[in-house]
């Protein structure tokens, strides 16, 4: 079972109801559950909208989209039925906050899915869980037939002439289907490979009809944005980044966990105070700031880093999902890399060529680097080819790739350097490591 | 065919798949889901599950096993009961993933994707299950064990053997 932490800077809002069996539908209504429906379903679409635009809520699955404006994009009249859609496909490494939401909180889950269709004039949501989340999708499952013996989903939720159906489904393991084209895809029966934008989901979406597809966490936040008011939970933040998040510290970290700490809360703070430092009083060697798609920070940049999508982008990375991974100065970058590469060369679906064959390529060349056989212009070449993937593949896979192995190349590039002409890795204990 | 008097899934499935279809605006939205709860109670994606599977949406073989194929929890072949998956992700991989793989892999006397001759195990190492602040982590089946040292897996196995020898009891 998840191990919950606690820290005294952490600003309890998404995570108030985690390890008080909110699960149980009388304990969440015990514990004010419900009451933000009901205000959205007094006060209609419009004011919604406003609320979650004047939230800052930026968007909590990696791209940190404004929440608000992603709702007010979808066409008020539509021929074809609109669909919300829950992407808990939570298949980032170094994240794990949906785990925790969906095992603490499934109501708020519900909540905010009803909320997001009542906003955009939505009749059906779907929550999507990764296939590895069976525990989980069975506590979901429980939490929506239980919503709905309460008529809080059905033809007429809370007696009102409003109709909200949910449905729950499961995936069977693909990363990939974490991108929300892939996601609609995955959810219509098919290989979760990414559709051609534009038109954007907010158009055409799930069975071509206007869908908004929102990260099971953003989606857990809007009813304590709407509890709180829009403006209250955007105070909590920096500016344009509303509220808080889960931050999932990982690694050589002395305590590791799940902590909800303020948008723009230090980053260097957060690894020495909020999660103790570095394991066995090592030194800080490198940390990944949101997810191992974000290139690696290193000590001296994280000093007065404000973690928020603003600061993090500015620095050169990207808050991404959450998930901060820290690494002490006794890893191997090059082990480190071909690891993260290795994840999405697995995880490529192959059907666009600069990333099928440039993950492939990369983890070819790592893996040699790393067994002592790489030379001076690989070095060039690996840059070459994740240059190369930027921003040229259909979906965000293959950025996901070549950006922390920029960062590792440009970063680390003495590590490299000192993996020439056959020295043994002073580090590595896994060479064969790409066995996935 | 008619289902009901040739499925080879259990009744209880059977009626589940019956519900599940009808969920969705579009039957094959039930495709995925069924393809895995049928390789839980059969073990594996055989000819007779992707044959009966596509029956019941009303799409071709071929297209079952086109989507089946994208994802990684779908199998071809058996596996053992309990089939123990290793992240190795960064994640775990810095918290000592790889030699807790290392101990499964000499406590079962079994490779990556092997199965032991009992057929009761069976070991994969698989990319981030979601378990990154709990390192390093497994699922065996859907169970998730985490927090782990190599120490541990000798009960954690023993535990498994023993829900096996119990079963076999009672039958």
């Amino acid at each position: 079972m998840p191990r919950l932490v606690s820290h005294p800077d952490e600003v309890k809002i998404v995570s108030a109801r985690f390890g008080k069996g909110a699960a149980d539908i009388d304990k969440y209504l015990e514990l004010g559950g419900y009451e933000a429906t009901k205000k959205c379903l007094a006060n209609g679409p419009d004011w919604i909208i406003n609320e979650m635009k004047a939230s800052n809520l930026r968007g909590r699955g990696g791209a940190g989209f404004p929440t608000g404006m992603k709702w007010s994009f979808v066409p008020k009249q539509s021929t074809k039925p609109k669909y919300v859609l829950v992407n808990g496909d939570e298949s980032e490494p170094g994240t794990c906050k949906d785990h925790l939401i969906f095992l603490h909180d499934p109501h708020a889950v519900i909540e905010g899915t009803i909320i997001a269709g009542l906003a955009i004039g939505s009749k059906v949501g779907f929550i999507y869980l990764r296939g590895e989340y069976r525990y989980l999708l069975e506590i979901m499952e429980k939490a929506v037939a239980d919503a709905y013996a309460k008529g809080f989903l059905g033809k007429n939720i809370f007696g009102s002439d409003t109709e909200f159906q949910i449905v729950t489904q499961s995936g069977a393991g693909a990363y990939e289907v974490g991108e929300e084209s892939a996601l609609m895809e995955s959810l219509e029966g098919k290989r979760g490979i990414p559709r051609i934008k534009p038109p954007f989901p907010a158009v055409v979406g799930l069975y071509g009809g206007p869908t908004v597809i929102n990260n099971a966490e953003t989606i857990a936040t809007v009813p304590h944005v709407i509890d709180m008011g829009g403006e209250a939970f955007a105070a909590v933040g920096t500016p344009r980044n509303g509220g808080t998040r889960l931050f999932c510290l990982s690694g050589h970290i002395e305590r590791p966990g799940v902590y909800e700490l303020p948008m723009g809360y230090n980053l260097k703070k957060m690894i020495y105070e909020v999660g103790g430092g570095i394991r066995g009083g090592r030194k800080l060697k490198a940390v990944v700031p949101g997810g191992s798609s974000t290139p690696v920070l290193l000590p001296e940049e994280i000093e007065t880093l404000g973690m928020d999508f603003d600061q993090v982008g500015k620095a050169g990375s990207m808050l991404g999902s959450g998930g901060v991974v820290v690494i002490d100065d006794q890893t191997c970058i090059v082990e480190f890399a071909l690891r993260t590469i290795s994840f999405y060369a697995h995880e490529s679906c192959g059907w666009c060529i600069p990333c099928r064959e440039g993950t492939d390529w990369l983890k070819k060349s790592l893996t040699r680097f790393h067994a002592g056989f790489g030379t001076a212009k690989d070095i060039d070449n690996i840059q070459y080819l994740a240059d190369n993937m930027m921003g040229r593949t259909f979906c965000p896979l293959g950025d996901a790739a070549a950006m922390p192995t920029l960062g590792f190349v440009k970063k680390f590039r003495k590590e490299f350097e000192d993996h020439l002409g056959g020295k043994p890795c002073p580090f590595a204990k896994h060479v064969e490591v790409a066995v996935v | 065919m008619s289902p009901e008097t040739m499925s080879i899934f259990s009744p209880a499935l059977a009626s589940r798949f019956d519900a599940l279809v009808a969920k969705y605006p579009v039957r094959r939205s039930a495709l995925v889901p069924m393809l895995l709860y049928a390789q839980d109670e059969i073990g594996y994606l055989s000819e007779a599950v992707i044959a009966e599977v596509a029956e019941r949406i009303g799409i071709t073989e071929l297209d079952v096993r086109n989507v089946a194929t994208y994802y990684s929890m779908l199998r071809f072949k058996p596996a053992g009961k309990f089939n123990v998956q290793v992240c190795t992700n960064i994640s775990c991989m810095l918290r000592g993933a790889y030699d807790l793989f290392d101990r499964f892999q000499d406590e079962l006397h079994i490779g990556n994707k092997g199965v032991t001759s009992d057929g009761v195990f069976s070991l994969e190492e698989v990319e981030c299950i979601g378990a990154c602040c709990w390192a390093p982590a497994i699922q065996v089946n859907y169970a998730f064990h985490d927090d782990l040292t190599p120490d541990q897996v000798p009960a954690i196995l023993a535990g498994y053997r023993k829900q096996v020898q119990e079963k076999e009891n009672n039958a």
